[in-house]
This record gives structure tokens, sequence and C-alpha cells, in this order.
């Protein structure tokens, strides 16, 4: 199974996570990364934006290049978008497998993709007002491990 | 008339979120469109097309039809 989504409103990854875990009841294991607004830096707040027409497919494009590379029963990609505080969970991937390494690898490789196939951009709230982040040379570095 | 978005911080620099164009509209015509800081920025490699749902190999090929939505892609952000 494969579970896409980008999310205009906040969501809690436990009980995303527990219905994800019922939907692969043959699984021998779960694996996930919760990604989160990381606090600290004067951040109020941080706004994603993002291309619709490229976002939404890209990324089911790439669980699926997951569930292709790795031995998976199922996938879980969910992604929010819009305005959110320091401390939000901002991104959730999960893999469910018969296997730990197939799991844990793929949620290494879904985050290590996910910046690079969907259009997203953010800024920062501060006292002194917004602010775009810039591009970051490690998410090239990260890519590049899988290659 | 062609649809032209201007997406993450292009946004600030153009002055506006999306602009109406009449089509058709080849990448000479964009540029001539739009203010002198974003056409700059628009020439710069880094800086994507899309055309009715498909990223450009080649920006300068660019040719929208009247309908088509053409996404102005800066570089994501990191983090």
């Amino acid at each position: 199974m494969r579970d896409v989504r980008l999310l205009a409103e906040t969501f809690v990854p436990g009980p995303a996570l527990t219905d994800f875990t019922r939907a692969n009841p043959d699984s021998g294991g779960v694996a996930s990364f919760t990604g989160l607004v990381r606090p600290g830096g004067g951040v109020a707040e941080l706004e994603l934006t993002h291309y619709a027409p490229l976002t939404s497919s890209a990324m089911e494009e790439l669980a699926e290049r997951a569930q292709l590379r790795f031995d998976l029963d199922g996938v879980l990609v969910w992604h929010r978008i819009g305005s959110m505080v320091p401390g939000e969970p901002i991104v959730l991937v999960a893999a469910a497998a018969r296997h730990r390494r197939d799991a844990i690898q793929a949620v290494d490789f879904l985050m290590d993709h996910l910046k690079s196939v969907a259009w997203f951009w953010k800024r920062e709230r501060r006292s002194d007002g917004w602010r775009w982040i810039e591009p970051r040379g490690q998410d090239h570095a990260d890519l590049a491990r899988w290659q | 008339m062609v649809t032209v978005l201007f997406l993450g911080p292009l946004s600030d620099i153009a002055g506006a979120a999306e602009i109406e164009l009449p089509a058709p509209l080849d990448w000479d015509a964009l540029l001539a469109a739009v203010n002198l800081n974003t056409a700059d920025q628009l020439r710069e490699d880094r800086v994507r097309v899309a055309c009715a749902g498909r990223v450009l190999s080649d920006k300068l090929a660019l040719n929208a039809a009247d309908g088509d939505e053409v996404a102005l892609l800066p570089p994501v952000s990191g983090g």
C-alpha cells in the first residue's frame, strides 16, 4: 500500500503510524521518521509553499521508486504545507517491511530524495520580518549517497 | 491568455505571485513582460520553468499556448 499526502493542517504522527501499522498486518517491522520545524534562532513561524502540479505527482513517483528499490509492504509519505510553528511536525515518512533493513533504508532514501523531487519553498518569520530560506549544499551530498 | 506564476522568493522580486500574459508566449516575450530584476533571475540556470505541468529541459524553448500555466521555479529551500 502507498499513502502519499500533502497536508494543509497540522497532524499527529502517533495515530498515523498506528493506522499505518494496522494497514500492513504481514510486516515484520515499521520504520519511520518525523521531521519537526526546528526550534530556536528566534523563528516564530515557518511557511512552506509548493507547486501542486509538480509536487503531488513527484511525491507519488518517489514513493513508488522506494517500493521498487526495497522490499516493502507499505510506504507512507506525508508533508505539510502552509504555516507552522517551531516543534510542529512538517514531514512523516514510514515504511513497513518483512525485515528491518528494507524499512530503515527506505525511510532514509525517502528523506534524502524528498527535497530534490518536490518543489517546496520555505520562509521564516522572525521579529524583523519574513526571510526566504536558501538552498543547501548538503542536500546534494545526501542524494549522492544513493547513486 | 497564459497564466504565469512566480514561485517562492521570485514572487517578492516580481512584486506579484501571478500575472496574465497574451498567448502564445515565448521566452523573449516573458522576459520583456517582467521587471529587470526578475528578468535577471529568470536568465540564471538555477531557475527552472514548467509549462502545462511539465518542467522544460530547455526553458529558452518556452512556447506557451492559450490556457497554459507557466510556473517559474527558483531553487528549493534547504533545511
